[in-house]
């Protein structure tokens, strides 16, 4: 079981609706595979640091998960090339102090992502 | 007498080290920009090792999350004035 995350950047034109969509379809994707999805973050619509295919701004996303099938990312990937309104994608493996930071991350300790709309399992647990 | 070396005053000469190691810093997060701001310069290029004092090991994974960094437009790849 190794633990993965996903940053993707979202075409700016689409509406808040249509960019949550896009966040679900590719999570379906990884929970059909029984992929543990661990956490979904939505960081909004941010200012880029250069231009991509011509946009200034984009909608970042975070997708944190673990599976032992390798293949998935292949398959994760192959998705996100085909969807035209994803600008950007980088999917790392986590190692131990990865996973540790993230953790941390996750409770906030570090108070980067404010704005951020976290749907972690704790927090769904709770609602 | 004008070509004489001027003496090297050793006590202001601060010795370096690798704030990962002193902090006990284990994971460099490529998401967050504004700690990786300390690794590079105003143009945006990394910052040598010689500089910085970064151990060898935490330099390469400052170097990565840099990379990683710009790759999703956290980071520019080349700037003239990001300071």
């Amino acid at each position: 079981m190794s633990n993965y995350e996903t940053v993707f950047i979202l075409n700016p034109v689409l509406s808040e609706d249509q960019a949550k969509d896009t966040v679900e379809k590719f999570k379906k994707v990884l929970t059909k595979a029984k992929a543990e999805v661990i956490n979904v973050e939505q960081w909004g619509l941010k200012k880029m640091a250069y231009p991509i295919q011509k946009k200034s701004t984009g909608f970042y996303n975070l997708i944190e998960f673990a599976t032992e099938n390798t293949g998935l990312i292949n398959t994760l990937e192959t998705e996100f090339r085909r969807d035209e309104s994803v600008m950007r994608f980088l999917t790392t493996v986590l190692d131990k102090h990865a996973v540790a930071y993230n953790v941390r991350r996750r409770k906030g300790e570090f108070n980067r992502t404010k704005k951020a709309v976290t749907t972690n399992k704790r927090e769904r647990a709770e609602a | 007498m004008t070509l004489m070396n001027e003496p090297i005053k050793r006590a202001e000469i601060k010795p370096k080290y690798c704030r990962f190691k002193k902090n006990g810093i284990k994971y460099i997060d490529y998401k967050d920009p504004d700690f990786l701001l300390k690794f590079i310069n105003e143009q945006g290029k990394i910052l040598p090792r010689r500089l910085t004092g970064t151990s060898w090991k935490f330099q390469n994974k400052v170097a990565q999350a840099v990379k990683r960094a710009r790759h999703i437009a956290i980071l520019p790849y080349l700037a003239d004035q990001m300071k």
